[in-house]
């Protein structure tokens, strides 16, 4: 089977536009959620999420015309906003943007979302019913569809292979990196754009998680505090916004031009529940296989993995994730550092699964742990170190990363230093 | 220039992101302005809401430069 390693990355999180500036605000345990500020949320249950933070551009604030011209803005809903942008920059970081007909047709994008232009259809649907069916903007389809990240990102740089995309709820950036490496890895592509994006903080879509029980509700005095995967005083996900793109490439072809290469994938793992449209297996079955066969498609056995960054979207649901890693894990547990990012970024659905393989491979990178913040009274016992409130510095060799979805769809990625 | 002019540049000047110099009595949208059909779909649109009118489908296929629509919109507003 040909290898694939990671050699480009883009990020757009409710810490910071940028993979730097998102990785070291992670680090350092800042929170990114705040009061909702795109919209008025009075009247809303929750009215606290991670919003990625607006801005002209500096210090790692979003400026949309950084990213697409204003007349093209206009046409797309904000989360391909957010794709195209996370996506430019991990082809740049990549270097690779070739002009030539063949490697461009070697070259395909597979990014996704878990639910796509969901304000744009809200906003269109209230327009229609106050000024008729025929102000229906013709942009109105092609900027909420989810493949049209895919779509606009092989038109900006001519990549004419493989395009497709994924929607599988919150597993969907962990579905798009896995399925894409194994388009490289069969030989339908050489290089994969790849990833996941989501922009539903929105009235409808906060409303809809509400409706599921699903959202954080009682922090509204202090969002910072509201997500708290593991944590006794946990109340439900804070929803998050955002990008996460990277750059997948056979190994040969990215020795073969000097690129830098940040890290290689070494398997995936897909598995379903057959449970419940919105809760996960309470026996965690579902996750406990997903993870074993990304295992074993990375040819390792548990004892090997260092790193777990977990699904841990600070629900209820987090303790049956944990059990499902301890009893994976078994003796090996105690040597194993496992950390929810969410509890600095938030959900961000979608683009979750893509956001935290970037950071799992960060942690191979600088052989550190991200902590799992506001972790203050742990709601169970384990011997797994969850990194509570503070970076763990240590030996990650191989990081293991978790996304599980509404309709019980589970992925799992297993990245490792180059070997 | 007209008061319907005026407005019909500052309309076409929004979509399409062009300069205002750039839009002349015979500039074709789609061959001068850089419009695809899906533009000039919401160019159309953009002058109904402005100018409270209605441009019936085969009207709209004959404004293909920036006189074009100034020229219908005169007449029919």
């Amino acid at each position: 089977m040909r290898r694939v390693v990671v050699t480009g990355l883009g990020l757009v999180t409710p810490l910071a536009c940028g993979v730097e500036e998102s990785w070291s605000r992670l680090i350092a345990g800042q929170s990114g959620a705040n009061r909702i500020g795109q919209f008025d949320p009075e009247g809303l249950t929750t009215t606290y999420a991670c919003e990625v933070p607006r801005g002209d551009g500096s210090d790692g604030t979003f400026n949309a015309d950084d990213w697409m011209e204003p007349k093209e803005q206009r046409k797309v809903d904000t989360f391909i906003l957010f794709g195209v942008a996370a996506a430019q920059q991990a082809v740049e970081d990549s270097g690779w943007k070739p002009t030539d007909p063949e490697a461009q047709a070697r070259t395909g994008v597979l990014i996704g979302s878990g639910i796509g232009g969901l304000n744009s259809i809200a906003n269109t649907a209230v327009m229609m019913e106050e000024k008729g069916p025929r102000r229906v903007s013709p942009f109105f389809v092609p900027g909420a569809l989810i493949n049209l990240i895919s779509g606009q990102v092989s038109i900006k740089y001519g990549f004419r292979g493989p395009n497709h995309s994924v929607v599988t709820a919150c597993s969907t950036g962990a579905h798009a990196i896995g399925d894409a490496a194994r388009l490289i890895q069969w030989g339908d592509a050489d290089v994969m754009v790849a990833g996941g994006a989501e922009a539903a903080i929105c009235k409808i879509g906060i409303a809809g998680f509400n409706a599921c029980k699903a959202l954080s509700t009682k922090y509204g005095d202090d969002p910072t505090k509201a997500s708290r995967p593991y944590d006794a005083d946990r109340d439900g996900f804070v929803m998050g916004e955002g990008a996460g793109i990277v750059v997948l490439e056979e190994y040969e072809h990215a020795v073969a031009r000097g690129a830098k290469i940040y890290g290689e994938y070494l398997g995936y793992g897909l598995s379903g529940d057959a449970y419940h449209i919105t809760a996960p297996s309470e026996d965690g079955d579902g996750a406990r296989r997903s993870m074993e066969m990304a295992l074993n498609r990375a040819g390792i056995t548990p004892a090997d993995v260092d790193y777990v960054n977990a699904h841990g979207t600070s629900t209820m649901a987090d303790t049956i994730e944990l059990g499902a890693v301890e009893r994976l894990m078994g003796d090996h547990a105690s040597a194993v550092t496992m950390s929810s990012t969410k509890s600095a970024t938030g959900h961000l659905l979608g683009a979750a699964g893509a956001i935290e393989a970037i950071f799992s491979i960060l942690a191979i990178r600088d052989q550190v742990a991200p902590p799992t913040i506001n972790l203050d009274n742990p709601a169970v016992e384990t011997a797994i170190d969850l990194a509570p409130n503070a970076k763990v510095e240590r030996k990650i060799d191989i990081a293991l990363s978790n996304s599980f979805g509404f309709g019980g769809t589970n992925a799992s990625l297993v990245f490792g230093k180059v070997r | 220039m007209s008061d319907v002019a005026e407005r019909v540049k500052k309309i076409v000047v929004e979509h399409l992101g062009v300069e205002e110099d750039k839009v002349t009595e015979n500039a074709s949208f789609i061959d001068d302005l850089g419009a695809d059909s899906l533009d000039t779909v919401e160019l159309v649109m953009a002058f109904e809401e402005e100018f409270g009118i209605e441009i019936p489908d085969d009207a709209a296929e004959n404004i293909q430069t920036f006189g074009d629509a100034v020229k219908f919109i005169s007449e029919a507003a």
